[in-house]
């Protein structure tokens, strides 16, 4: 088995579309959403959820008003500000502050804060008519994407063992922080997706040097060409300089907006110029995969 | 008045609508990356950056010497932080989120305040404005601490000078993009008119709307894909404050790290309105 995560350092770069065109052409393979702070594949991939949970982590303190004495014990110790005065004297919890640290909980002289267990979000494993997918939604303002995204990644590869699939396909968490770090745990290739601008390069090599520093090879796609061929000059310099294989160029075409407001994903549109160029990209994401995973084990 | 600048994702023109925000804006301001994991501000506003202070977390620093192996640190942590194996006290510093629990607990002083680096505070200034970002560390994972340290240096700057603040938001709807707009005294919402701009859309005004926050809308790169963003905000009565043609020069000038209200006259107009617009519904609320 062997696993392809697309990420691309930031959104916006066209990561969810080419996934999406890469989930089409992809033979046996399970789809894996990996992006829960804001998902976006299903748009295209409209999954029918045969299976849905809930996902609960960590705690939450809540000050119960009748046993508060209002000593201010608690708001002294948490430092991060979740801990506020009511007015009338007593003290409560700012959920949207609270980081579920039991500090209020172990220190309260009255034992007042309670520490229940935290509903963050759903999550589910659904049929799409490119195979199974499983993906999650994260309510708004929580955190631990990261631990939702480790068992996100746990199914996909239960599922691909279970139905003998051969790939996982990853649509990466963007960024570099929690939830890029354990989208990358066990992948053979990322394929980073970026495009020729300032930030898109800064944004590129951070998340580049995000690979190497968990050593996971890192191979590149640059979208949107066209838009400053000089800086796609300078990005593909830069790959060259660190060894990272350009697998494609993709020029700036309406084709993928088209695509997504049809609610198909680009491969699916009628042949172009993109969609030879995709085909072939992926035709080298797969051999580069291949390599990297035989080279692992 | 503090100005957050979000989207429900990356990639919708945040930095674009930031950037060029300060770039008009006619009365004293601040110019703050928030967006710690991936602060792209900076390449169009290029600062001159004067003072780069690391910023650190504390966490515990652990003596297996004076340990009894009582346990009580780790039974208080909630983040898997700490354990006493055997007879071995381990600490697991980059699962610490620095609450210093553990620290208040250990009856036989054997944690110490250590310290563990998050990433950097950089300082300088753009033109004649402050600026402020904070870098987060390369392997990293927690930007909620950089930020409120960030915030910290911001509220010193505010108090000092009385001046606005434009905060270049992290994408998103999780923790850290809440914890930005938090404290703020307006948030801009950038989107975009496509099926995955509405859908993320959607979800930020979810997140943001509890805060009970005065909100609008920017629409960025309008006239690609349908009209759903613009139908909802009419539902929900929520002000469009601006829309940006979709244009090959926008689109350009930003790829080259260009102020995009910098980049024509019609650009500039539309940025001026929409501060004016920022400031009246600010004014309304
Ligand atoms: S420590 Fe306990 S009793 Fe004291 S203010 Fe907090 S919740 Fe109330
Ligand atoms: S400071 Fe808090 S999070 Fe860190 S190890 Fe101690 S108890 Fe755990």
């Amino acid at each position: 088995m062997r696993e392809i995560l697309v990420i691309s350092g930031k959104g916006g770069t066209g990561k969810t579309s080419l996934t999406g065109a890469f989930a089409h052409l992809a033979t046996d393979k399970v789809l894996c959403d990996l992006d829960v702070d804001a998902p976006d594949l299903h748009i295209l991939l409209s999954p029918e959820d045969h299976k849905k949970e809930d996902f609960v982590s960590g705690n939450e303190a809540v000050i119960d008003p009748d046993l508060c004495t209002g000593c201010g014990t608690c708001a002294e110790m948490c430092r991060f500000d979740a801990v506020r005065e009511t007015g009338d004297g007593l003290y409560e919890v700012d959920p949207l502050r609270c980081e579920g640290c039991n500090v209020c909980v172990t220190f309260c002289p009255a034992q007042a804060v309670k520490f229940p267990a935290k509903h963050c979000g759903t999550w589910g494993i659904g049929e799409t008519r490119f195979g199974p997918m499983v993906h999650a939604r994260l309510f708004p303002g929580e955190e631990n994407s990261g631990r939702l995204v480790s068992l996100l990644k746990q199914h996909a590869r239960e599922v691909a063992k279970e139905k003998g699939l051969g790939t996982v396909l990853c649509d990466g968490a963007p960024g570099i922080g929690c939830p890029v770090i354990s989208s990358l745990s066990g992948t053979d290739l990322a394929v980073i997706v970026t495009e020729p601008t300032l930030s898109g390069q800064h944004d590129l090599e951070r998340v580049a040097d995000l690979c190497e520093h968990f050593r996971i090879r890192p191979t590149v796609l640059v979208n949107k060409f066209d838009l400053n061929p000089e800086q796609t000059e300078r990005i593909e310099a830069y790959c060259s300089e660190r060894n990272y294989e350009v697998v494609a160029k993709l020029p700036h075409d309406s084709i993928v907006v088209e695509a997504m407001v049809e609610r198909k994903v680009v491969t699916e549109m009628p042949d172009s110029p993109f969609t030879d160029t995709l085909r072939s990209a992926w035709a080298r994401i797969e051999e580069l995969s291949e390599q990297c995973a035989s080279a692992s084990k | 008045m503090i100005i957050s600048v979000a989207s429900g994702k990356g990639g919708t023109g945040k930095t674009t609508v930031t950037s060029s925000l300060v770039s008009v804006w006619d009365k004293p301001v601040a110019a703050v990356d928030l967006d710690v994991e991936e602060p792209n501000l900076h390449l169009f506003l290029r600062p001159e950056i004067d003072k780069v202070s690391t910023v650190d977390m504390e966490i515990p620093k652990a003596d297996d010497a004076k340990c009894t192996h009582c346990r009580k640190c780790a039974d208080l942590c909630s983040f898997k932080a700490i354990t006493v194996m055997a007879e071995t006290l381990l600490v697991f510093e980059e699962m610490c989120h620095g609450c210093g629990g553990c620290l208040a607990i250990c009856p036989e002083d054997a944690l110490t305040p250590g310290a563990r680096p998050l990433g950097t505070l950089e300082e300088g200034k753009s033109g004649d404005k402050p600026y402020l970002m904070g870098r987060l560390r390369i392997g990293e994972a927690m930007s909620p601490p950089l930020m409120r340290h960030v915030k910290k240096r911001l509220d010193q700057v505010i108090g000092e000078t009385g001046r606005d603040a434009i905060i270049d938001s992290p994408p998103g709807v999780s923790c850290p993009a809440v914890a930005s707009v938090i404290d703020s005294d307006f948030i801009v919402l950038v989107t975009e008119p496509t099926p995955f701009g509405f859908h993320d859309f959607k979800l930020a005004w979810e997140a943001f709307t509890p805060l009970g926050k005065p909100m609008g809308v920017v629409v960025n790169r309008a006239g690609i894909g349908d009209r759903s963003v613009q139908d909802f905000c009419a539902e929900k009565g929520l002000p469009i404050l601006a829309e940006i043609p979709f244009d090959r020069a926008v689109a350009e000038g930003y790829s080259k790290g260009q102020v995009v209200a910098e980049v024509s006259d019609d650009l500039k107009r539309v940025f001026e309105s929409l501060r004016d617009a920022i400031r009246r519904e600010a004014a309304h609320a």
